[in-house]
């Protein structure tokens, strides 16, 4: 049941392209729980992603923008 | 580049936003050349963004978000060409352009020395700050090719993993081992070109 760190970076990764199995989330719950470095990154990846989320968000045309004043 | 923050109001005169914009521009090229197999498109799109630019400038207001605006138009260029043209248009996809990841890891597959994750000094909006996107965009191009373009479709266009194997032949599967690898470089950039650093300017 042990995961190795390269497994569960496997996981951190398909976890923001797909929902992963109930197997898979609790895997790598497991592992995350006694790895500090996984935590680490694991939360560095997630961050990654929200933030060229955003800049897309952001980058979206200007009519959304509320008009001049 | 001048700063975005707090400038005076003059520097967001329509001349200084043109200035900008021809700055930008090797940085929109190299992005759609990513992505297009033919780089007179590519040079086709990036000019016909710029013109779509200059065409709104005038009703640009978010000054510090001027070259995320401009991003944005290209991208919406690529994503409805990709999405109409698919394969036809995106550049080839090549197993040998991809990131290795050995180096991150031990023969135990445990973090190898070195390479385990540090503790970010830099918080996650530091990323609205001036040169962020450019330390990004630079992690980005330094991935092998097929990488970098895969990636870009995912988190820069935000296509989704079914729509990138599509347009590339590729395998869904082969898509995420490919940008599970992609993410791990591109931390490590970005952990030494950004976020580990005591100051960024």
């Amino acid at each position: 049941m042990t995961l190795a760190c390269k497994r569960a970076t496997e996981l951190m990764s398909l976890r923001i392209d797909r929902p992963l199995t109930a197997l898979e989330s609790a895997s790598l719950r497991m592992h995350l729980l006694m790895c500090g470095y996984c935590r680490r990154c694991d939360s560095q990846l997630e961050m990654l992603h929200r933030i060229t989320a955003r800049r897309r968000e952001d980058g979206e045309p200007q009519e959304t923008d509320p008009p001049e004043t | 580049m001048e700063s975005d923050k707090q400038e005076p109001t003059s520097d967001n005169t329509r001349a200084s936003l043109e200035q900008r914009l021809v700055k930008l521009r090797p940085r929109l090229l190299a992005f759609a050349r990513l992505q297009l197999a033919d780089p007179v498109q590519a040079e086709d799109m990036v000019q016909e963004a710029l013109v779509g630019a200059l065409e709104s400038l005038s009703g640009f207001k978010g000054q510090a978000k001027f070259e995320t605006w401009v991003f944005g138009i290209l991208r919406h260029k690529l994503v409805d060409t990709i999405r109409r043209r698919g394969r036809d248009v995106v550049a080839e996809y090549d197993a040998n352009e991809l990131a290795d990841i050995d180096d991150l890891f031990n023969p135990r597959a445990h973090w190898a020395v070195g390479a385990q994750p540090e503790v970010w000094r830099q918080p996650e909006n530091s990323c609205e700050r001036d040169h962020f996107w450019e330390a990004f965009d630079l992690c980005v191009f330094h991935l092998p090719r097929s990488s970098a373009q895969v990636f870009a479709m995912r988190e820069l266009m935000g296509l989704e993993t079914r729509e990138i194997c599509d347009s590339l032949a590729i395998s869904e599967q082969n898509c995420w081992v490919i940008l599970h690898r992609t993410r791990l470089k591109l931390r490590a950039c970005l952990e030494t070109g950004w976020f580990s650093k005591e100051e960024v300017s």
